[in-house]
């Protein structure tokens, strides 16, 4: 098990203050000064030394990431250098994920510092971050410790006396989950309708009002001063290859103390389980299944899930993915048809309209399920929604498309005789 | 014919109709002394030029302050809409398109409370179903203001509570951990008028650490631990 000194989200359930003289206490904005005389290019060397990976979902690279930026400012039309800028993905929105609410209202000066750092790296004027418009109370407390660094000259001109001016506003959303889409975010961030952007050109070429523009997950951000000021040698100590540094796990559903909880990654599943979350509910036995990275990825059967590292290729072998290492488990009393059934109404509900076959196939999508559901439905048609599915994944602009077929085809894939009997019983009871 | 569950809302968002009584009541609006600073505030987050950038947060103070006017959780009347659209000297149709794409805005009156009951499968798991059945006990209907004016329903898309599910906002606090016992007490308390305690409902835990104490970081409990000494 990690230890407490290696966790980095030392008030992570908020029983301390997150204001700024209490984080200060914690370590947070010690010499920020120093961090930054390293300079871009050797914080980025660092941060990519560490193998730190998007923990957004995607698992990209954030060093890599922090690097396409352009080091010259590029000029516009009229011969003027354009800003860069940093956007943080504050829009926790995948069901299971509920990890970047507890930085922002526990830790969020390791989050500013983040920006700060990151921002420096990368060049940029100013941070965005882009917070959820349901975290209301997790808002208020950010806009009041971004106040705080403000009034300290942490950030703002001359941030921590370095000679580098960098603002850091906050942006509230207003309920999308498509705006977690990182081109969505920036349409949002203008004042428009988040319906993501076609890529090419990517946001690091034209981003944020054209300029160039870097969008990163909240955890990703937050972990960087830590990473800098223990070693990349120190986060990459955890976890196997490729996989490295500490995470925080979600977990909930059906286990005996669903909790937020920071490990080192590649945990085996059973020993975060149990180490954590009290066990299962009714014991190893009565494990049905587990959604391993929040909704968007498929489902692994309890046999399956035994023993499995937790991180983005462990789950990976499983046919899954850890995604925000947002645990949904479900034991045998779950109806697992009405589990992935919801999820679909969640993709319909979310779908931002602007792809045809996400905005029309994720309607279609759900009242299929909703016919397997109650098993008011012929057998075939569980093929067709295997073949609906496969006409969605891929062909949109944005994730969402895939993100609403996978995790039916998870279903299909592990619970078809589930299916199937259900039609067999409706069909017996209309015959009786 | 299957019945559809979930996302049962949707299908009745509209704007409210244009009529001479609606006109006749908020045309009138404008910022109060307050919202005249705060949305100035609001305005320069954005560079010069980009205010449009600044429509949502706008909305949301204009949302607010007909709450206010109104003691309820506050809606989005077209006239009020267009004193934004004017504001940030942007078309109206824009403006428009930004209050219905998002799901925070009301665009009907709702109730002094609005309550949203998170539906999505992980507090589905843990109960989300016997919430609503309190809810509707109470007298509640999805998408519908409740009779005494006090209460609106909609069952909304993961709030991000997860590891304390099953939870409900209302208004502006979330309430965690819940049952139908305890909902039905909050509920009772707001419907006298009292400010129930926002978060966990259960006894012995304090955010979301396991429930019964923290597995980690057990020094942080009662003073504000240092680790670096430890590194």
């Amino acid at each position: 098990m990690l230890a407490d000194k290696d966790r980095i989200f030392t008030n992570l359930y908020g029983f301390q203050p997150w204001n700024l003289a209490a984080a200060k206490a914690r370590g947070d904005w010690d010499n920020t000064k120093k961090l930054l005389a390293k300079g871009p290019e050797a914080i980025v060397d660092e941060i990519k030394a560490s193998g730190l990976r998007g923990r957004g979902g995607a698992g990209f690279p954030t060093g890599m990431k922090w690097s396409f930026m352009p080091k010259e400012a590029p000029k516009d039309q009229f011969g003027n250098p354009r800003p860069s800028f940093l956007v943080i993905n504050a829009d926790e929105s995948e069901p299971g994920s509920c990890k970047d609410r507890e930085i922002i209202r526990h830790d969020p000066h390791k989050l500013i510092e983040g920006a700060l750092v990151a921002g420096f790296a990368m060049r940029a004027r100013a941070a965005y971050i882009y917070i959820r418009g349901e975290y209301i109370r997790e808002a208020e407390t950010l806009f009041a410790a971004v106040q705080e660094a403000y009034d300290a000259g942490l950030i703002g001109k001359n941030a921590c006396k370095s000679g580098y001016d960098f603002d850091v506003f906050v942006h509230r959303g207003a309920g999308a989950y498509i705006c977690g889409e990182e081109t969505a975010m920036i349409e949002s961030l203008e004042g428009k309708k988040g319906q993501p952007r076609l890529k090419p050109p990517f946001p690091a070429g034209a981003g944020l009002y054209g300029c160039p523009t870097t969008v990163n997950n909240v955890e990703s951000i937050a972990v960087a001063p830590t990473i800098l000021r223990r070693g990349a040698a120190w986060f990459s100590s955890f976890g196997r290859e490729n996989n490295k540094g500490t995470k925080l796990f979600q977990i909930s559903g059906h286990v005996n103390k669903p909790c937020v909880v920071e490990e080192a990654m590649s945990i085996p599943f059973d020993e975060l389980i149990e180490k954590h979350c009290g066990g299962i509910r009714g014991g190893w036995d009565n494990l049905l299944a587990v959604i391993p990275g929040g909704s968007s990825v498929p489902l692994v059967p309890a046999a399956m899930m035994r023993g499995v590292p937790m991180d983005f290729d462990g789950c990976k072998e499983v046919g899954s993915g850890l995604g925000t290492a947002a645990l949904i488990v479900m034991d045998k009393s779950t109806d697992i048809v009405r589990a992935i059934s919801r999820l679909s109404a969640f993709y319909k509900h979310e779908s931002c309209g602007q792809c045809t076959p996400c905005r029309e196939g994720t309607g279609w999508m759900w009242r299929v399920m909703e016919r397997l559901r109650t098993g008011d439905a012929e057998v075939d048609e569980i093929d067709m929604l295997q073949q609906l599915t496969k006409q969605v994944e891929g062909h949109t602009i944005c994730a969402l498309g895939d993100a609403a077929a996978w995790p039916i085809q998870g279903l299909i894939k592990h619970f078809r005789p589930e299916l199937e009997s259900r039609i067999a019983k409706r069909a017996e009871k209309a015959n009786a | 014919m299957t019945k559809l569950e979930g996302a049962r809302f949707v299908a009745d968002r509209h704007l409210e109709p244009d009529t001479p009584e609606l006109r006749a009541r908020w045309s009138g609006f404008a910022w109060n002394e307050a919202n005249v600073a705060k949305a100035k505030e609001i305005v320069a987050r954005y560079p010069a030029g980009r205010q449009r950038s600044s429509v949502m947060p706008l909305l949301d103070l204009a949302q607010r302050q007909v709450g206010a006017e109104t003691n309820t959780q506050g809606w989005l009347p077209l006239p009020v809409m267009e004193y934004v659209a004017a504001y940030l000297d942007m078309p109206i149709i824009r403006v428009v398109e930004v209050a219905t794409f998002y799901f925070m805005y009301n665009l009907v009156p709702v109730g002094r409370y609005h309550v949203q009951v998170c539906g999505t499968t992980p507090c589905m798991l843990r109960g989300s179903d016997d919430l609503i059945a309190a809810c509707k006990k109470r007298g509640m209907h999805f998408g519908h203001v409740s009779d005494d004016g006090l209460w609106t329903l909609t069952e909304v898309e993961c709030m991000g509570n997860c590891a304390s599910a099953p939870m409900v906002q209302i208004n502006d606090d979330n309430y965690e951990d819940l049952t139908a016992e305890s909902l039905d007490a909050i509920l009772g308390a707001l419907a006298e008028g009292k400010q129930p305690k926002a978060g966990t409902q259960l006894k012995n835990r304090h955010t979301v650490e396991p429930e019964g104490g923290p597995t980690t970081l057990t020094a942080m409990v009662k003073e504000n631990h240092d680790y670096r000494g430890e590194w």
